[in-house]
């Protein structure tokens, strides 16, 4: 039954050879910690996968239960946080998610430079990397004000300040991100959007571009 | 769907036919037999070990979140709150402890805040064409190897410089350490609300209090704006009339001393003095 269902969409799109090349392709010794240990070091970046994909699925569970304005944010994750069966784990996930998927992507950044991975012909990885690097520091600066208590609030307005330093457009991105002239009710609205809507949309294309260049241009050989 | 001769023969597209494919294009990974050695197969050998690797992981992953949970403030933000020591999360820690040296703070705020990160990051980014020589080990390049090294430990440094100052910040504001602040402020908060106002109908009220400058923090009803402001309600049970004219004239913790701002709104020492008498009054029983 599957078997025909299968052949009649791959009679159709010629499905296989998609699938095929992610499955087939081989892993070389020099990454396989199971034959060198020390390749553990070339985990690092599946493993920054991983925990992303834990942080999109918890994010996704977070947002069924929090109200993105200054009233009700607070409120709203202290009731999940408190209240709701297992939503101190799907907090705890996200929060201590978002500081782990840094320190793995670091771990990676360190890696490929190290074993000196980014050079030709990977140059355009390295950097589609470097901003993936970005957009994740961008998702932790925004997902930290959302629970809106002094912390979130206090770095946020800090945070701001920096921006508002560059020369030139600091007034602009200071209002793009406040939404007003204050942190506050626009605030909220603004950062959960870029960082619900925004940042992902950004870091799904990226690593779509990083997948496909380490599939076409495969791993780098051994040192 | 395009049929050959044979009804039953599928036939594959290859891209845009006007394109010629190169065989041996370069951007074509090598034959992992070019790697001499055990390589193997990606599903399903290594996944499977990828799989378990994923799992022992996530086990961790998974103790460490049951056996701490996600902080929380206890109340929402309250912008007035003076008290309160702003901390960006800690990998922006090295950043933000960047903008407090002499060249990278006041009329060099931009150096601190956008030309030396932007170096550092633009450096990184550009990276394989700076350092685009052929050798890839890293004790072979010395000059990117070591600018790393340096940066790493410039990183470091700048991220516990910045913690232990946050942690030395907040042990000065609360001798005794965090841990107890907190635990004392849940019985405090309790109590708050239990404690009504004493002798409302008081002259000290209505005359002087409402007139005085403890109101624009400690507001109309004394309720005050935890946890920077306290309530004053119940703040006979802590202090005596004596200890509150000397807060009011000295200031503590944040306050700051009251008495030249007082008298300032036409409030005279007697006032006052009815003022402490009456707070003083304002105990839990």
């Amino acid at each position: 039954m599957l078997k025909s269902i299968y052949n009649w969409i791959d009679e159709r799109l010629d499905i296989t050879p998609l699938w095929r090349d992610v499955a087939d392709h081989e892993v070389p010794e020099h990454v396989n910690p199971a034959h060198h240990f020390s390749a553990f070091v070339y985990c690092f970046g599946g493993l920054t996968f991983f925990v992303t994909v834990i942080q999109i699925l918890s994010g996704m569970f977070l947002t069924m239960y929090y109200v993105p304005d200054i009233m009700n944010a607070h409120a709203s994750v202290n009731y999940l946080q408190n209240e709701v069966a297992f939503g101190n784990i799907v907090r705890g996930m996200h929060h201590f998610g978002a500081s782990l998927v840094i320190v793995m992507m670091f771990l990676h950044t360190l890696r490929v430079f190290f074993t000196g991975s980014y050079k030709a012909p990977r140059e355009m990885n390295w950097v589609i990397g470097m901003l993936i690097f970005m957009v994740m520091l961008g998702l932790g600066f925004t997902g930290y004000l959302l629970p809106w208590d002094d912390k979130a609030y206090f770095a946020t307005k800090v945070g701001i300040q920096i921006a508002a330093s560059v020369p030139l457009i600091g007034d602009q991105i200071k209002e793009l991100l406040q939404g007003g002239d204050i942190v506050g009710a626009q605030t909220i609205s603004r950062f959960f959007a870029i960082h619900v809507f925004f940042l992902p949309g950004a870091l799904l294309g990226l690593l779509g571009a990083h997948f496909f260049m380490i599939r076409k241009q495969g791993i780098s050989g051994p040192l | 769907m395009a049929q050959g001769k044979h009804s039953d023969e599928k036939v594959l597209y290859v891209g845009d036919s006007r394109v010629r494919q190169h065989k041996n294009s370069e951007t074509t990974p090598r034959d992992y037999t070019a790697y001499p050695g055990k390589s193997e197969t990606f599903i399903p050998n290594f996944l499977l070990k990828e799989w378990i690797v994923a799992t022992v992981f996530m086990v961790g992953f998974m103790l460490l979140i049951i056996s701490k949970p996600a902080p929380l403030g206890e109340t929402p933000a309250n912008p007035m709150n003076t008290d309160f020591i702003p901390m960006p999360d800690w990998y922006f820690l090295f950043l933000y402890q960047l903008l407090k040296y002499a060249y990278t703070a006041d009329a060099y705020t931009v150096f601190g805040t956008v030309i030396l990160p932007g170096l550092l990051f633009g450096a990184l980014t550009l990276a394989p064409f700076l350092d685009s020589g052929e050798e890839r080990r890293f004790y072979k390049r010395p000059i990117a190897s070591s600018l790393m090294i340096l940066s790493l430990v410039a990183v470091v440094y700048l991220t516990y410089v910045s913690w232990t100052h946050y942690q030395h910040e907040l042990d000065k504001k609360n001798p005794g350490g965090k841990a107890v602040q907190e635990e004392k402020k849940k019985p405090e908060k309790k109590k708050a609300k239990a404690v009504a106002l004493v002798a409302e109908d008081d002259p000290a009220n209505k005359n002087v209090y409402q007139k005085s400058t403890c109101l624009m923090c400690h507001g109309t009803d004394l309720k005050g704006m935890p946890p920077g402001v306290p309530t004053l309600l119940g703040i006979g049970d802590k202090y005596s009339k004596e200890e509150i004219t000397k807060i009011i004239k000295e200031g503590i913790g944040t306050m700051t001393a009251q008495y030249d701002a007082n008298i300032a709104k036409g409030l005279t020492d007697q006032d006052l003095d009815s003022l402490a008498e009456w707070l003083s009054k304002q105990k839990s029983e």
